[in-house]
């Protein structure tokens, strides 16, 4: 059916079902901190602004944390269900990793949230912000694992092959791969620009429908703060880490650029657009500017940079989808530094909140973060096949040999259920952003409830609150 | 020979997926005992005694399914293989029940009953092919090259059904004991009147797989009945049978928190006869802990971070249950 083999099949199961995977962490990485974030100055502020985006996000974060976890499970299964040969060669060193991310991380979010979401009137506020502080670190201790291990599968080190199988033998070189420390600081990073611009479009929607108040504000201050400040440093950062490929894995660069073969010694152009053709070996239409390739790769005008030719066609990845994926995170990076320039243009003349062709921008550019996720994902991904393990093992060498009607009638199953359940669930998200953030939320005396010998939460403070309220109205009135 | 790092491992997996029996399984179970109780009201109570806990219950299926990657990455290639139907089908109930505990409470009213289908259905498919897969890994299977040779449908069978349903009482049985402890008034009345009921069909439904599984497989019977193996393992069967007598009694006396800590007691009892008829075989019904353990860089490397961090684990989980003790009431406010 459709010209696609059993390996298709069980690829495109993967990709899918990581792919939806990865959306949920990085909006729960994002937002953990920014909770964090919200408690902490909250406490420090009594400003009831941060109480009450605490408590808006916290119910927003508790869906999304929640698809995250469920998404996730199918993850932990699917390496040996759908990869058993990959697991078996390379269990010894990509097991331990996760179940290191178990114990450290999994664990962490998991025994943590219930207080952080159902412990606000139970637990004293230095507790309450201990466990948001805990998820939060839970998440990104997840990534620190996780990326290990991709890392190693990238650009695998401390290790030794005997009768077929990889026996670590260095487990610091196994896990500070030379790949490992900018993918993580690349991948932390997406998941705070990802969420701030998330943040920011939900902002940029009340006020857009006039519903302006000091949290909606903060929301959008907050947001583009980030956007102004992380956007580019990401950009920084993804340069390191193109460098760092191209030093490991050049023939990924080479289908990057749609680059097929070096003219003499003349530098190497770069192709803006293009569509890459792996039959012909060639990349038509292409708009190039000379030298710049060398400029950006090699930081040179006279270096080269490789080209496809330069390997085998059985070692090439396939340039036609990373061409496209990468320059759509690439465009959308640059449209996030825009937007954070602009943001602080406007702050500057005190039209942040209420100029509509900047709000519709935000707007729009929601989801941005998380297709930029996406496509560098897709980019790391297909740039390195054939291989799962670079340069050690095929992609069709790892597979479980399932039939292609049990890998068919699964796949359809998990698109099915995924499109439903988390579309169902996207619009629970989207709910819970138009209704808002609520004033005074979690103020209120809860009226008992399991345990007795409850401690009371936060006893005298609501009297001094209100005045914060009053505060920081005129605040904010005046950015 | 130094430490025998495959058989500390296979006790440490054993432990998880022990912690994840007793902690998902009432989860699950109260999935399950949902279309006994119609009010609305009651259904909230009963999530909300494990709203805040079902996360970190889950936890020790992912922690089963990692340590297993790391220390026996042969088993967890083969056996997730083999058992691919059965666990893709248990994951698509978890992710139904997964949801429900957060779509449920952000549902309008006219939408709430598809996610209490959701949550109905999604813990009973989860916990039946859980039986499924378990019934089936006591089956063994055909491994040719470190790799399953069998067929995609190898798991059917009526035993791997029977244990589905097995293990569909057993979750319910600690789902409803469960509730007793967490609940009060009606609801928990209703508890008290299904426990009896169900704690019965539970001891057929052991007695029945306790039966059937030495009479299907020889090994198995040699290791239970041969001597002077009988003496050691008779307390198995026999303090289940004071177990169930006194899971009955506390029930008949009203009892709040004997029901389930017997029930754990049965769960465990269960369990350990499990473990006496496979050990030590990792992949029955011939591959063993030592033929499929990860070398000892992987393993060791593993135990110390895992010996360091689960007295840590267990802590905060404890805690955690602690800050929600109690009864959970209809004023309990989710969200």
């Amino acid at each position: 059916m459709f010209g696609l083999e059993a390996l298709d099949l069980a690829r495109i199961q993967f990709a899918f079902t990581v792919s939806f995977h990865i959306l949920f962490p990085a909006i729960t990485i994002g937002l953990a901190s920014y909770l964090a974030v919200l408690e902490g100055l909250w406490l420090k502020t009594h400003n009831s602004v941060y109480r009450d985006l605490y408590h808006f996000w916290s119910k927003i974060f508790a869906v999304n944390f929640g698809m995250g976890v469920v998404s996730g499970l199918v993850m932990a299964y699917q390496f040996g269900t759908n990869w058993s040969r990959f697991s078996d060669f390379a269990g010894a060193v990509t097991g331990p990793l996760l179940t290191y991310e178990v114990l450290t991380a999994f664990f962490l979010e998991a025994g943590f949230l219930g207080v952080m979401l159902f412990g606000w009137n139970r637990v004293g506020r230095g507790l309450h912000f201990f466990s948001t502080l805990m998820v939060a670190l839970g998440t990104l201790v997840s990534t620190f694992w996780i990326l290990a291990s991709n890392s190693w599968m990238q650009t695998p080190q401390g290790y030794e092959i005997i009768d077929g199988r990889v026996i670590p033998v260095d487990w610091l070189a196994v896990i500070f791969n030379p790949s490992f420390p900018y993918r993580l600081a690349h991948m932390a990073t997406a998941a705070f620009v990802a969420t701030a611009f998330f943040v920011g479009a939900s902002a940029a929607w009340h006020l857009l429908r006039g519903r302006d108040n000091p949290a909606i504000r903060k929301m959008l201050s907050m947001a583009m703060w980030m956007a102004l400040i992380v956007a580019p440093v990401q950009a920084v950062i993804g340069d390191f880490h193109g460098l760092n490929t191209l030093k490991h894995q050049p023939v990924k660069i080479a289908a990057i650029e749609g680059h097929w073969e070096n003219v003499g010694d003349e530098p190497t152009p770069l192709i803006l657009f293009g569509i890459p053709d792996m039959k012909a070996e060639t990349t038509h239409f292409k708009l190039e500017i000379p030298a710049l390739g060398s400029l950006i790769l090699t930081h040179s005008l006279d270096k080269q940079v490789p080209a496809m030719k330069e390997f085998a066609p059985e070692d090439r990845p396939n340039s036609t989808v990373v061409f496209w994926s990468f320059r759509i995170m690439v465009g959308l990076g640059m449209l996030m530094i825009a937007v954070g320039l602009w943001s602080v243009w406007l702050r500057l003349r005190g039209r942040l909140y209420n100029s509509r062709p900047f709000l519709y921008l935000t707007l729009w550019m929601g989801p941005s973060g998380l297709i930029a996720v996406l496509a560098g994902w897709f980019t790391t991904e297909v740039g390195r096949q054939p291989w799962v393990v670079y340069g050690l093992m095929r992609t069709a060498d790892g597979a479980s040999n399932h039939s292609y009607t049990q890998l068919g009638v699964t796949l359809v199953m998990f698109v099915v259920v995924y499109f439903t359940l988390f579309g169902a669930g996207l619009g629970y998200m989207m709910r819970l952003v138009r209704k808002g953030p609520k004033t005074d939320e979690g103020k209120e005396v809860s009226s008992g409830g399991p345990g007795q010998q409850r401690t009371p939460a936060r006893p005298l403070s609501a009297a001094g609150d209100d005045n914060h309220d009053g505060e920081s109205l005129s605040l904010n009135k005046g950015n | 020979m130094g430490i025998d790092l495959p058989l500390i491992w296979a006790v440490i997996i054993i432990f998880g997926i022990m912690m994840y029996v007793v902690m998902d399984g009432f989860d699950l179970g109260i999935g399950m005992l949902f279309p006994f109780i119609k009010d609305d009201r009651d259904r909230d109570v009963m999530m909300n005694t494990v709203a805040p806990v079902w996360d970190g219950n889950e936890t020790w299926l992912v922690l089963g399914g990692a340590a297993l990657f790391g220390a026996f990455p042969l088993a967890y290639a083969v056996v997730l293989s083999a058992l691919y139907l059965p666990l893709m089908l248990m994951l698509v109930g978890l992710i139904f029940r997964g949801v429900a505990f957060e779509f449920r409470f952000k549902a309008k009213a006219d939408k709430r009953h598809i996610w209490d289908k959701a949550f109905i259905g999604g813990s009973l498919a989860a916990t039946f092919f859980q039986g499924v897969a378990l019934g089936a890994f006591i089956e063994g299977f055909k491994v040719v090259d470190r790799s399953y040779a069998g067929g995609s449908l190898d798991w059917l069978s009526p035993f791997s059904l029977f244990c589905g349903v097995g293990l569909v009482v057993a979750y319910t049985l600690l789902g409803c004991t469960w509730l007793i402890m967490k609940t009060e008034g009606k609801l928990q009345e209703q508890m008290h009147n299904l426990a009896r009921p169900l704690a019965l069909v539970l001891l057929a439904v052991t007695g029945i797989v306790s039966l059937w599984t030495p009479l299907a497989h020889p090994d198995i019977a040699t290791r239970w009945f041969s001597l002077p193996n009988l003496f050691w393992f008779l307390p198995v069967p026999i303090l289940v049978l004071v177990t169930l007598y006194g899971l009955l009694k506390a029930v008949a006396r009203n009892a709040h928190y004997t029901p389930f800590l017997l029930t754990l007691v049965l769960i465990f009892l269960g369990y350990s006869g499990l473990g006496i008829s496979l050990w030590p075989n990792i992949i029955p019904p011939s591959i063993s802990i030592w033929d499929a353990a990860a070398p000892p860089q992987s393993q060791g490397f593993m135990l110390v971070g895992t010996l360091f961090i689960i007295p840590f684990i267990l802590g905060y989980t404890f805690w955690s249950y602690y800050v929600f003790r109690g009864k959970v009431t209809h004023e309990d406010g989710y969200h």
